[in-house]
């Protein structure tokens, strides 16, 4: 379905933390398109400061008390100036929003288990899928890496949906000290090499590129598939402008460099080629 | 009364003077599904060599006041690949194709320009003498004026389509290339191609793409883009096609009225993929307020007047 552009006003601003916040739009069609691990385009309306928009996953699809679709949020995070904009916006403010855009993750079914592993703002894509996979009941498990306790986001809305919470801070402030593959790479080594055909689970990445590259590649040494969600500099989110590249390996191909923005941001895991 | 847009590039008509930048549209047909491009007065594709080209490491754009640097690099996927993967869909979309062509030598250019003479649905070749981000990649053809001269020449010779070179704005006389490019028989001039620029990450000291320096594009320049349409309609007779930070229809009436009959819409398209609707609304609206029923009848009709010193 093609994507819509919606001047879409700021229901909520969050902010979770001094760098963190949840930006709510009011955009029902692109909330009802939206699929799991699919984007959206967003600047505030009107200004050249930002020119271009900048891509987010959608983190909520918002619902009314009559489950009515109302719009989609954002995980926004400062990195640059356009964020510390989006972190600035307040209720009634207006927002160029454009989606929803990409290929969305491919949902498993149990007996496999779904493994999402989120690094920081890597959480985003997460909180759809998580929905998705509780729906229908797949075994679920999150390994959730953070800076810091106080950036650990969300934690009750994916306990409530059934979700197996792992997490990880850097400092040690709360769950296993250290990296996020940490404990997946224990949990890959209980369940024991299987045949790809066979795998026990499947790996959900999406978080900073090394810790992508690490996943994609423990998934792999473990023979377990993996959909890694990537995130690059884009221009147009729309294959226009040829910024979002990445490259990708088919087989015995040579690698290609792939737009991420049409061909991803989900890819396998496997066909991703690390710099 | 229906106004008419359209506007005459040497034998083609264009339904309205609004063209899709190369580099800025993909291959057109990303576009389809938020734009019908028979609407469009034509579309540009991506610049093409012979063969596939993988371009520049990311990252390839950064954001700057008012515009981008881009280094993309020409990315493609060589002219025989767009003509049978591509040119079917744009045809079947009703899209008049300007397909942009690129070489690393003067024989390159008209082997590429041969292969889309003998393709259907090729509306006109667009000569990429102006990518400032690759070394081979024809700027030295559109930083001289003999090299400007040879190669128009040679394609022209070589093509029975219309052949539209587009010229760079980092010389110091722009006009004097498209007096050169009339010379040696170009039947247009596409211009400008982006400013040569650079940024730097001074928390790092690095620069902020791989490729250190790319091509500065959007409202920023268009100023000066504006300039240098007007310096070259004084000079030359052929049709300008004009272009530089277009974002709405004042804009592109601007471009018209220093010059230029058609226009190109490159960066606005990632800030607003919907945008083409919209400027041709402004079109229609702003000529009916001024009582235009040719959109042609603009084309160089700026008033040199100086304007009366009252703010605005």
């Amino acid at each position: 379905m093609p994507p819509v552009d919606i001047d879409a006003t700021v229901i909520a601003n969050a902010r979770l933390s001094r760098d963190y916040s949840v930006l709510s739009l009011a955009a029902p069609e692109v909330g009802r398109r939206t699929q799991p691990g699919q984007f959206v385009m967003v600047k505030p309306a009107g200004v050249t400061d930002p020119l271009l928009r900048r891509p987010f996953s959608v983190f909520e699809v918002l619902r009314n008390n009559a489950g009515d679709v109302t719009g989609v949020s954002i995980l926004n995070k400062k990195a640059g100036r356009s964020t510390k904009k989006l972190y600035e916006l307040e209720v009634g403010d207006v927002v160029s929003c454009l989606g929803p855009l990409g290929v969305p993750f491919t949902a498993v079914k149990a007996p496999m288990e779904a493994w999402m592993v989120a690094g920081g703002v890597g959480l985003a894509p997460f909180a759809t899928l998580a929905e998705t996979l509780s729906a229908s009941r797949t075994p679920t498990t999150l390994f959730y890496g953070a800076r810091s306790a106080d950036e650990l986001f969300y934690l009750e809305f994916f306990e409530k949906l059934g979700i197996k919470l792992v997490l990880t801070t850097e400092d040690g402030g709360r769950g296993v000290k250290g990296r996020v593959t940490v404990p997946l790479e224990a949990a890959l080594k209980a369940v024991g090499p299987t045949s790809l055909g066979n795998a026990a689970a499947m790996v959900y990445a999406c978080g900073p590129e090394p810790m992508l590259e690490a996943v994609a590649k423990l998934a792999a040494r473990y023979n377990q598939p993996s959909q890694v969600s990537v995130e690059r500099v884009m221009g147009c989110g729309l294959g226009g402008c040829y910024s979002c590249v990445v490259p990708v390996k088919h087989g015995d191909e040579h690698a290609n460099l792939v737009r991420s923005c049409i061909s991803g941001p989900v890819f396998d895991g496997a066909e991703l080629v690390w710099e | 009364m229906t106004p008419d847009l359209s506007v005459s590039i040497g034998s083609l008509t264009l339904p309205n003077p609004l063209i899709a930048a190369s580099g800025c549209f993909g291959y057109g047909v990303e576009y389809e599904q938020v734009v019908d491009l028979s609407s469009l007065g034509g579309v540009v594709s991506k610049g093409l060599f012979m063969k596939e080209r993988q371009g520049h490491p990311p990252p390839r754009i950064v954001e700057t006041p008012a515009g981008m640097i881009n280094a993309i690099g020409l990315q493609g996927i060589g002219v025989h690949r767009f003509v049978n993967e591509k040119l079917p869909l744009l045809r079947k979309a009703g899209a008049r194709t300007f397909v942009n062509v690129c070489g690393t030598t003067l024989d390159e250019y008209v082997e590429v320009s041969k292969v889309l003479s003998q393709a259907e649905g090729v509306s006109a070749i667009e000569l990429n003498i102006s990518c400032p981000n690759i070394k081979e990649g024809g700027i030295q053809f559109g930083c001289s004026l003999t090299g400007t001269h040879d190669v128009v020449k040679a394609v022209k010779k070589a093509t029975h389509l219309p052949v539209i070179p587009k010229l760079t704005p980092n010389v110091t006389d722009v006009a004097s290339f498209a007096r050169a490019a009339e010379d040696a028989g170009a039947d247009a001039i596409s211009l400008v191609n982006t400013f040569l620029a650079m940024a730097i990450d001074v928390e790092t000291r690095r620069p902020k793409i791989s490729n250190v320096l790319g091509g500065l594009s959007g409202p920023a320049i268009r100023p000066i883009a504006v300039r240098m349409v007007w310096e070259c309609y004084q000079l030359v007779k052929i049709p300008i096609i004009g272009m530089g930070g277009i974002t709405d229809a004042r804009d592109a009436i601007e471009f018209m009225l220093a010059g230029a009959t058609a226009v190109q819409i490159g960066t606005q398209n990632f800030v607003d993929p919907f945008v083409w609707p919209k400027v041709i609304a402004g079109l229609e609206e702003y000529m009916t307020r001024h009582n235009v029923a040719k959109l042609s009848d603009l084309i160089g009709a700026f008033d040199p007047t100086p304007p009366k010193p009252v703010h605005a």
